[in-house]
């Protein structure tokens, strides 16, 4: 019987990236769980898949994709899914996650995660690809909110609003990104508290943490080379007052300091929620 | 415009520029593409330049960058996998520099390093599991991971000094028939470069030949007397350097 549900899990935690492969096996990393991009294990052997199984024996592991491409209107791929469903049974993860993005259609991949219109129409073909995709993982799966650099003219709905139904239709959960939430607002001009305010708290399992650039013609970017920003951080700090047990952990993927730096981050992280639940 | 059309739309924008995409954009949609439009393509050349290292060193900065642009503009990707970008950047560099085989061959190398890095995993056999074979019937079971060209140029060499950030050799033809293989043993891509009768005998093997049938092809090359030890030397140096993981007797 596949699970229904995604326990909570209120920890802090830190995405595996390759200068840091040392730290993780030596065990001793003060996280609570690691987070690692799923397409890089989905590989047929070598070194990954031993690096990742001996991390997996230290630190529990939750798994976050790019490639899913939950919003493609030609349907999600079985291949690609079955492919996961393998990892994940090795890995036997805390979930899975992935983006509300689209990255591809007929054949094309663009690897990036491109923005969808905030349609019925992009909605039912969402709700179906996430529907097909737990039914494969056995599992509900958490879906991220994306950075965006643009909106549609033909939008129904705000993103939050879109969210929501997502989740109400199809069972899924949130993985909520405050950098993203911050940088897509300020992007498209709209109330990123109205955002946290306007998204289902009870389905919300993870957030991320991550830095940002401004590319210098009036937009954010999402890039994931710096520490995170202090306005980010104020935003995290309203999102712990909404969202109980939740894991949070910080994103760098570019430019990627020392270790220490990043657990640097993650204690002010840990610092924030501490004094918001002393407060509450 | 219904998704499937908008995501139509959008994938020619990205590949070709085509405009249809503009007028579905809430505001001004030039910046805001824009920021697509070069993510697109700076991932590809990221991609590029981590898979193909000594190419980059050989061809520098400017000439890597005009290379690897050409080839995504004319090869949108396809795979899920950024892993996959790249295979045919071979075919494109021997477009641009017909003159200059090493540079494509040093493409090869570099991409079958990279595929035999993360490729399927095989435990090879010792120099026991060869006791008591039936010479006359048994068939050599080669590593998944084991990928084979004839090269022309003294491109290994380049690229080993690349690799060890030492100035590396002009590039120069090969008078002898050569090629290279490329395997993994344990965690560590490994490449050679071997004669052309090693060339032929690995292929036979690959390929499920019986190693009687792969003496006797080396035996046809050379004075008969010496296929025995040179078959030897072979399958020692196979042995050694782990491309052999099972002997069957059929």
């Amino acid at each position: 019987m596949p699970a229904t549900s995604v326990a909570s899990f209120a920890g802090f935690g830190l995405g595996l990236r390759p200068p840091h492969y040392r730290d993780f096996l030596r065990g001793d990393v003060p996280v609570d769980f690691v987070e690692v991009i799923s397409e890089n294990f989905m590989v047929k052997g070598g070194r990954p898949l031993n690096i990742l199984a001996a991390i997996r024996d230290r630190y529990p592991i939750v798994m976050h994709g790019v490639s899913m491409s939950i919003g493609s209107a030609d349907g999600i791929k079985l291949d690609y899914l079955l492919r996961l469903k393998g990892l994940v049974d090795r890995v036997q993860p805390l979930w899975v996650s992935d983006h509300l993005c689209w990255t591809g259609i007929e054949g094309f991949n663009s690897h990036d995660l491109l923005p969808l219109p905030y349609t019925e129409d992009a909605m039912r073909v969402v709700c179906a690809n996430i529907l097909l995709a737990q039914d494969v993982l056995e599992r509900p799966l958490l879906l991220e909110n994306p950075s965006t650099y643009m909106s549609f003219a033909d939008d129904e709905m705000s993103e939050w609003a879109f969210l929501s139904e997502m989740c109400h239709r199809t069972g899924c959960y949130l993985l909520l990104d405050v950098n993203n939430i911050y940088v897509s607002a300020s992007n498209h001009a709209f109330d990123p508290l109205a955002y946290l305010a306007g998204v289902p708290a009870e389905r919300v399992r993870q957030i991320h943490l991550a830095g940002h650039s401004d590319n210098g013609r009036g937009l954010l970017i999402d890039t994931h080379d710096h520490p995170v920003s202090d306005p980010v951080w104020l935003l995290y700090r309203a999102a712990c007052a909404r969202f109980s047990r939740v894991a949070t952990m910080i994103e760098r993927d570019d430019d990627i300091p020392p270790l220490s730096d990043l657990l640097t981050e993650l204690d002010l992280a840990r610092a924030l929620t501490a004094a918001w639940q002393r407060a509450a | 415009m219904n998704l499937l059309a908008l995501q139509r739309s959008m994938r020619e924008y990205l590949i070709r520029g085509a405009d249809e995409i503009r007028a579905q954009i809430h505001g001004d949609p030039s910046p805001r593409l824009a920021v697509y439009h070069h993510a697109y393509r700076a991932q590809l050349l990221d991609c590029l330049r981590d898979t193909f290292e000594r190419v980059w060193a050989w061809l520098g900065d400017a000439g890597f960058e005009a290379a690897a642009r050409r080839h995504i503009e004319s090869h949108p990707p396809h795979s899920w996998t950024l892993n996959d970008y790249g295979d045919e950047f071979d075919r494109t560099l021997s477009e641009l520099y017909p003159d200059d085989r090493e540079v494509a061959e040093l493409a090869w190398l570099d991409w079958s390093l990279r595929r035999a890095f993360d490729g399927h995993d095989a435990t090879p056999v010792t120099a026991d599991a060869l006791s008591g074979i039936d010479w006359d019937h048994a068939i050599l079971c080669i590593v998944p991971t084991l990928r084979m060209r004839l090269i022309s140029t003294n491109c290994a060499a380049i690229w080993t000094a690349l690799s060890k950030k030492n100035a590396p050799p002009a590039a120069a033809r090969l008078h002898a028939p050569t090629a290279l293989r490329v395997w993994r043993k344990d965690f560590s891509p490994h490449f050679r470069a071997v004669d052309s009768i090693e060339q032929q005998a690995l292929s036979m093997a690959c390929d499920g030949a019986s190693f009687a049938a792969i003496c006797s092809v080396i035996a046809a090359r050379m004075e008969s007397s010496r296929a025995p030890e040179v078959a030897g030397a072979l399958l020692a140096g196979w042995l050694q350097d782990g491309l052999i993981i099972a002997v069957e007797n059929r």
